[in-house]
C-alpha cells in the first residue's frame, strides 16, 4: 500500500491517547452503522510509486502520439517553449491555494495581473478576468452574463465551434434563455439572417473569428448589426494565436472577446487542462464573472495586488451572483502569461503569420492535386472536399504517423496549419495523398 | 451621527425627503456606518419602475453587498450618477449622496421621525 | 517590479526557426493595426522573474496549510511526473478512440473508483470544478423532473451554512433557493426540513454536505435524504468533505442521488493557485441517462471491435465544457487512487480526522469550538467571538499573526453561522510534529491577543506586503497595466 501520511502507527496511539481514545475507530462511534461501509473498499491494493509509474506508463503507452498533426477543430497543437513547463512545474506556484491572504500571496496574485494585462493587450479590451474553465464554458458565461430582465434572447452563429454551441445550449438549458441560431450561408454567418433575428429582446450576438471551417467573419458589420438593436452587446469568440496578425475583437466593435487559451502555451493533453479567457470594455467589467485582481498599496505604501471587485461574485452574493465559478484555471493562465512573455510581440506575431502562411500553402498544393477548398478568406484552418474516401484519406496518413484533418462528413475534412508543420510535412501529405 | 430633521425613514435605513410630487431616496448615515467603506453601488435606470418593500438598488463593501429597499412605489426620473464612479461620497455625506428621485409615487412604506429613527437605531444596538 | 516592467525592446527567447513557405497575410480589412506590448525578455530574466514570483508565495511545500473546506494535503510528486508523460501530454481530443485507449482506459478506470468510494453508479468527467460539477447535478436534478413531467419543481433546499457556490449554482440551474436553518449543534434541523417539504410537489431537491461546513457528521442522514425523497426530491451531495469519509462512508448508502467530487481536494492534486481543479459528477442509475459528455464504454459501435469507445446518454443533458474535462488532472487522481488502494484510502480519511480532533482538544481551552462538538471529522471551527469581545483581536487578526508564524491561515469568517470564524483541517498529510508546532502558535497568538493586541492588528510584518487597501483597490479599480 502507498501511503502519504507521515505519523507512524506509534505516534498516531499516542496521538489517540493524548485526546483520550483507544482506537482510530473511536473517532467514529457516533456515525450510525446503517451509513458504514461493510468490509473493504473494492478496489485494487495499493501500490508502491514505482509499481504504480509503471502501470500508469503502460496506459500512456496505450495511445498514439503523432508527431505530425494537421487537425485542429478546437484545440491546437503549437511549439511550447521549455521555460513555460519549467515555471508551471515550481511546485510554490503549482501547490499554492487561491490567493485569499494576499500577505503571502503577491506571487500568484501579480502573476495574474500580468495575464489580464497581456490579455487585454491582445484582444485590445479594457479588462480581463482571471480565467475561466475553457473556450467553451468562457463563451456560455459571456452569453449568461448579457442577460437582462427585458433581453432574454442570444443569436449564436452557427459557424462556431460544435462544441461550444452545446456548452452555450447547456447553460442556456440552465437559466433558462432563450437561444437562437444564426444560419451559415458559405461558410460564414448569414448577414441578411442575424438582420432578421435582430430585435430589442436580444441580449447579444455571438460569433467565432475565425470560424469553426476556418472563415474570417465579416466581424466589423456583425457588430454593427447587433449594436443596431440599444441593449444588445457583441461578443466575439477569437482563437488568441491569431491576434498576432488579425484585428482585436475592440477593433472590430465587440464589447467582449471570449476564446480557448490553450492555443497560448498549455499542450493538447486529451482535452484539458485549457483555459478560458474573458475580457470586456470598461463599463462591462462588473458582468464578468470569476477573480479579478486589482493593483492596491498597503499600509506602508508599497505596490501589492489583491483580489478586488469580489461583491460580484458567489462567495459574497450568492444567489445573486452573476456565475457560481470559484475554482478557475490560474495554473494555466500563469503558463499563458509564461508563454507570451517568452513569445514577445515578434514571436506572437511569428507564430499568427507562420500558421497563416503555412495554411495558404498548405491549401494551393491541396488544389493542385484535385481537391476543392471550400474557403475563400480563411485563417489556419480550411475545409477540402475531394471524391476520395475520407477514411481512406486519413488511414494512409496515420500509417506514416501523420494525424490528418478531421473529418466533417464523408468528403470533407477540417485541415488545420501551424507552426509546427513544416513545408517537408505539408508536402508528404499531398505526396501520400497524390497515391491513394 | 446625524438623523436629519427634514427626512423620514424608512426601518429599512432608507431616507425619504419629498418635494412636490417628488421623493429623494438615499441611505442612513447609520446605514452607512454600519456597512463601512462602500466600494461601489449598482442603481437602477431612469424610467425603471420602484415598488415598496422592493429592492432597488444595491450597495458593495469589500467583503459585503447588501440590498436597499424602496419606501415609495412609482417611477425613477433621476439616478445619481456621480455614486457610480465616487461611492465613498455615501460614507462622506449619506444625505448629501442621494440614490434615486421618484415621480408618479401611487404607494408609500411606513415612514418614521428622525427622532423615532434614532430611538430605533438605538434599540438595534 | 512587473515583467512589463523589465521588458528590453530586441530581447526574446529563440523558440523558433524561419517560416519555411512563402509569408502571406490576410486582407488589409482584417489586419490588426493596435500595437503589441508584450514583455521582450531574454530567458534568463524570464526565469528570474517568476523564480522571484514564487518566493512571494505559499505553497503546500512552504509549510502547514490548515485551509478549512480546501483540503489541503500534500500533492505527490508522482502524479506530476505521470501526468507529463507524452502519451497523455500530446494527444489530441479529436483523435480516432483506437488511437487513444489509453485515455480511455484513464477515465474508464477513474470513474469505476469513483463510484465504489461513492456508491454511485456511473461518473462524468467533465465539469472542471466544483462549482462546475454542482451545476452538473443540478442540471441532473432538473433533467429528471422534467423528463418526469414535473417541470414546477424549482425549490431547491440548502443549508444556512452552505457554501456560496451552492445558491450560485442553483440559480444557474434556474433554481429558487430554500435556506433552511441548522440546529445550534450545527445540523440540519429536521423539523425545519419537514416543515418545508412535507407535501410540498415543487420542491427540486437538497443540496448537502456530509460531514457539513462545521466539520460535523450529520447522524440524521438517513431521516434526511428519506424525507427529500418523499416528497419527491433528489438528494445532492457536495463532496467538498469527503476526505473525511473516503473508505467508511459512501453518499450513496447515505441516500444521495448524485455527488459532485473536487479530484483538487481529496484525490491530492494540485490547486494551482486557484486552479485547474476537477469536478467529476456522479449519480445513480435512474439519473445516469441525463448525464453530459460521454461514457465510456467497452465496444466501438462503429467499428463493432472490442475497444473501448465513447457512448452517449439517451437523454444527456449536453456538454458541460468541450471534450472530457481536465483530463491531465483525473491523471494525477487516478495515480493518487492506484498508490493508496483500499486500503490506503481509508487510512487516509481516519489520519485526517485524528489530526483534526488532536488539534482540536489542544486548542479547546484557548478557542472556543463553535457548536462546541465531543468530536469532530476532518475540520473544526473556532469562535473568536470572545476574543474579539475582550481584546479587539479578531478572526482576521489571529489569521495574519499566523502569516507572520509561517502557517497558512484557517478558512476565515466561513462559514457564515459562525461570526468570527476560524475553520481548519489539517489533512492526514501532516505529522504530529507540524501539528505541535502549529498549536504553539495558536496558543502563542491567543496568549499574544490578550498581553498586547495592537501587535496582532499590525501583523503581518515579515510578509512581502502588509495589509493591502482592498477598498481602494475596489473603489478604484486598476486591472491591468498601463502602458505609456
Amino acid at each position: 500500500m502507498g501511503t502519504f501520511v507521515p505519523n507512524t502507527k506509534a505516534q498516531q496511539q499516542e496521538m489517540l491517547k493524548e485526546i483520550g481514545f483507544e482506537k482510530l475507530d473511536d473517532l467514529f462511534a457516533h456515525i450510525p452503522d446503517d451509513v458504514k461501509l461493510k468490509g473493504d473498499l473494492n478496489l485494487p491494493d495499493g501500490m508502491s510509486e514505482m509499481e504504480v509509474s509503471r502501470e500508469m506508463k503502460i496506459i500512456a503507452d496505450e495511445n498514439i502520439v503523432y508527431d505530425t498533426i494537421f487537425r485542429g477543430a478546437g484545440a491546437y497543437k503549437h511549439y511550447i517553449p521549455a521555460i513555460v513547463g519549467n515555471v508551471i512545474s515550481n511546485e510554490t506556484l503549482q501547490t499554492a491555494y487561491t490567493p485569499y491572504q494576499a500577505e503571502i500571496s503577491q506571487g500568484v496574485l501579480q502573476s495574474i495581473f500580468e495575464y489580464q494585462t497581456m490579455i487585454c493587450d491582445l484582444t485590445g479590451m479594457d479588462v480581463s478576468n482571471a480565467s475561466v474553465y475553457d473556450g467553451g464554458t468562457a463563451a456560455a458565461e459571456a452569453v449568461a452574463m448579457c442577460r437582462e430582465r427585458k433581453q432574454n434572447k442570444a443569436l449564436v452563429s452557427g459557424a462556431i465551434q460544435p462544441s461550444v454551441m452545446k456548452v452555450i445550449e447547456t447553460y442556456c438549458f440552465g437559466n433558462g434563455m432563450e437561444l437562437e441560431v444564426i444560419a451559415v450561408k458559405d461558410g460564414k454567418t448569414d448577414l441578411d439572417d442575424l438582420k432578421a433575428k435582430m430585435a430589442d429582446d436580444v441580449a447579444c450576438v455571438y460569433i467565432q473569428h475565425p470560424n469553426y471551417f476556418g472563415n474570417l467573419e465579416d466581424a466589423a458589420e456583425i457588430g454593427e448589426i447587433a449594436h443596431s438593436a440599444k441593449k444588445c452587446k457583441y461578443i466575439m469568440g477569437v482563437n488568441p494565436i491569431t491576434l498576432g496578425v488579425l484585428k482585436t475583437p475592440r477593433e472590430y466593435g465587440a464589447d467582449f472577446a471570449v476564446g480557448e487559451g490553450q492555443p497560448l502555451g498549455l499542450p493538447i493533453a486529451f482535452g484539458g487542462p485549457y483555459i478560458g479567457f474573458m475580457a470586456s470594455i470598461d463599463s462591462m467589467k462588473r458582468k464578468l464573472p470569476g477573480r479579478i485582481v486589482g493593483q492596491t498599496t498597503d499600509h506602508n505604501g508599497k505596490i501589492g495586488y489583491v483580489l478586488t471587485l469580489q461583491a460580484r461574485e458567489q462567495h459574497i452574493r450568492r444567489e445573486k451572483a452573476s456565475s457560481n465559478i470559484c475554482s478557475n484555471q490560474a495554473l494555466c493562465a500563469l503558463a499563458v502569461g509564461v508563454y507570451l512573455s517568452a513569445m514577445g510581440n515578434e514571436g506572437i506575431k511569428n507564430v499568427a503569420t507562420q500558421c497563416y502562411s503555412k495554411a495558404h500553402y498548405m491549401a494551393k498544393r491541396f488544389e493542385e492535386i484535385g481537391f476543392q477548398v471550400e474557403n475563400k478568406d480563411f485563417f489556419h484552418e480550411f475545409v477540402t472536399t475531394s471524391d476520395t474516401d475520407i477514411h481512406v484519406i486519413l488511414k494512409a496518413l496515420s500509417e506514416a504517423g501523420i494525424l490528418g484533418g478531421l473529418p466533417l462528413d464523408s468528403h470533407r475534412i477540417l485541415w488545420c496549419c501551424t507552426e509546427m508543420n513544416s513545408k517537408a510535412d505539408i508536402d508528404r501529405v499531398i505526396d501520400i495523398l497524390k497515391e491513394v | 451621527m446625524e438623523f436629519k430633521k427634514e427626512a423620514l425613514y424608512a426601518k429599512s435605513h432608507e431616507w425619504v425627503i419629498f418635494d412636490g410630487d417628488e421623493a429623494t431616496i438615499g441611505i442612513s448615515d447609520y446605514a452607512q456606518s454600519e456597512l463601512g467603506d462602500l466600494v461601489f453601488v449598482n442603481l437602477p435606470e431612469e424610467g425603471d419602475e420602484v415598488e415598496v418593500g422592493e429592492s432597488f438598488a444595491d450597495v458593495e463593501s469589500v467583503k459585503a453587498v447588501s440590498d436597499i429597499y424602496s419606501p415609495v412605489t412609482g417611477v425613477v426620473a433621476e439616478i445619481n450618477e456621480e455614486l457610480l464612479d465616487a461611492p465613498e461620497k455615501i460614507n462622506e455625506d449619506a444625505f448629501g449622496a442621494w440614490f434615486i428621485k421618484v415621480k408618479d409615487i401611487t404607494d408609500k412604506a411606513e415612514l418614521i421621525s428622525a427622532e423615532e429613527y434614532e430611538a430605533f437605531c438605538e434599540s438595534e444596538e | 517590479m512587473l515583467v512589463f516592467e523589465k521588458s528590453r525592446p530586441g530581447r526574446g527567447v529563440s523558440a523558433l526557426p524561419e517560416c519555411d513557405v512563402e509569408i502571406l497575410k490576410p486582407e488589409e480589412k482584417d489586419i490588426r493595426t493596435s500595437e503589441l506590448h508584450l514583455p521582450e525578455m531574454a530567458e534568463v530574466d524570464l526565469s528570474r522573474h517568476y523564480t522571484e514570483l514564487a518566493k512571494k508565495a505559499h505553497g503546500v511545500n512552504d509549510g502547514f496549510y490548515p485551509l478549512g473546506s480546501c483540503t489541503m494535503k500534500y500533492n505527490p510528486r508522482v502524479n506530476e511526473k505521470i501526468a507529463a508523460l507524452p502519451g497523455f501530454t500530446d494527444v489530441h481530443p479529436l483523435q480516432p478512440v483506437s488511437t487513444v485507449q489509453g485515455c480511455l482506459r484513464v477515465i474508464k478506470e477513474t470513474s469505476e473508483a469513483l463510484c465504489e468510494i461513492t456508491g454511485m453508479n456511473q461518473f462524468t468527467m467533465q465539469p472542471a470544478a466544483g462549482a462546475h460539477g454542482e451545476f452538473t447535478g443540478l442540471l441532473l436534478i432538473k433533467a429528471y423532473h422534467l423528463a418526469n413531467g414535473e417541470p414546477q419543481r424549482t425549490k431547491i433546499i440548502v443549508p444556512d451554512s452552505a457554501h456560496g457556490t451552492n445558491p450560485a449554482s442553483a440559480v444557474m440551474a434556474g433554481m429558487e433557493v430554500i435556506n433552511v436553518d441548522s440546529t445550534d449543534k450545527g445540523l440540519v434541523d429536521l423539523d425545519k426540513l419537514r416543515e418545508v417539504c412535507e407535501g410540498n410537489d415543487q420542491i427540486a431537491g437538497l443540496m448537502l454536505t456530509n460531514p457539513n461546513t462545521a466539520g460535523l457528521f450529520d447522524p440524521n442522514i438517513k431521516e434526511i435524504t428519506d424525507i427529500i425523497h418523499e416528497c419527491g426530491g433528489q438528494c445532492y451531495y457536495d463532496g467538498a468533505n469527503l476526505n473525511a469519509v473516503m473508505g467508511w462512508a459512501r453518499p450513496g448508502d447515505m441516500g444521495f442521488d448524485c455527488v459532485h467530487l473536487n479530484l483538487h481536494k481529496t484525490f491530492s492534486t494540485p490547486h494551482g493557485g486557484g486552479g485547474p481543479g476537477s469536478g467529476p459528477v456522479g449519480c445513480k442509475e435512474h439519473l445516469a441517462k441525463f448525464m453530459p459528455g460521454v461514457k465510456v464504454v467497452d465496444k466501438d459501435a462503429h467499428s463493432g471491435k472490442d475497444i473501448l469507445s465513447f457512448a452517449k446518454a439517451e437523454e444527456s443533458l449536453g456538454e458541460m465544457k468541450s471534450f472530457y474535462g481536465n483530463f491531465l488532472v483525473v491523471v494525477k487522481a487516478l495515480t493518487y487512487i492506484k498508490m493508496l488502494g483500499k486500503e490506503g484510502i481509508p487510512e487516509a480519511s481516519k489520519n485526517a480526522v485524528l489530526n483534526a480532533n488532536y488539534m482540536m482538544q489542544k486548542l479547546k481551552g484557548a478557542y472556543d469550538m463553535a457548536f462546541e462538538p465531543e468530536v469532530c471529522m476532518h475540520e473544526f471551527v473556532m469562535d473568536l467571538s470572545r476574543q474579539a469581545k475582550e481584546t479587539g483581536v479578531t478572526a482576521m487578526d489571529i489569521a495574519k499573526g499566523l502569516l507572520d508564524n509561517n502557517i497558512h491561515p484557517p478558512t476565515m469568517y466561513f462559514p457564515l453561522t459562525v461570526h468570527e470564524a476560524l475553520m481548519a483541517e489539517p489533512c492526514e498529510t501532516e505529522s504530529k510534529e507540524t501539528l505541535d508546532d502549529a498549536i504553539n502558535v495558536f496558543l502563542e497568538l491567543n496568549d499574544l491577543a490578550y498581553s498586547d493586541p495592537e501587535k496582532l492588528h499590525q501583523a503581518p510584518v515579515k510578509t512581502p506586503v502588509t495589509r493591502l487597501d482592498e477598498v481602494g483597490a475596489a473603489r478604484h479599480p486598476v486591472l491591468k497595466y498601463e502602458f505609456e
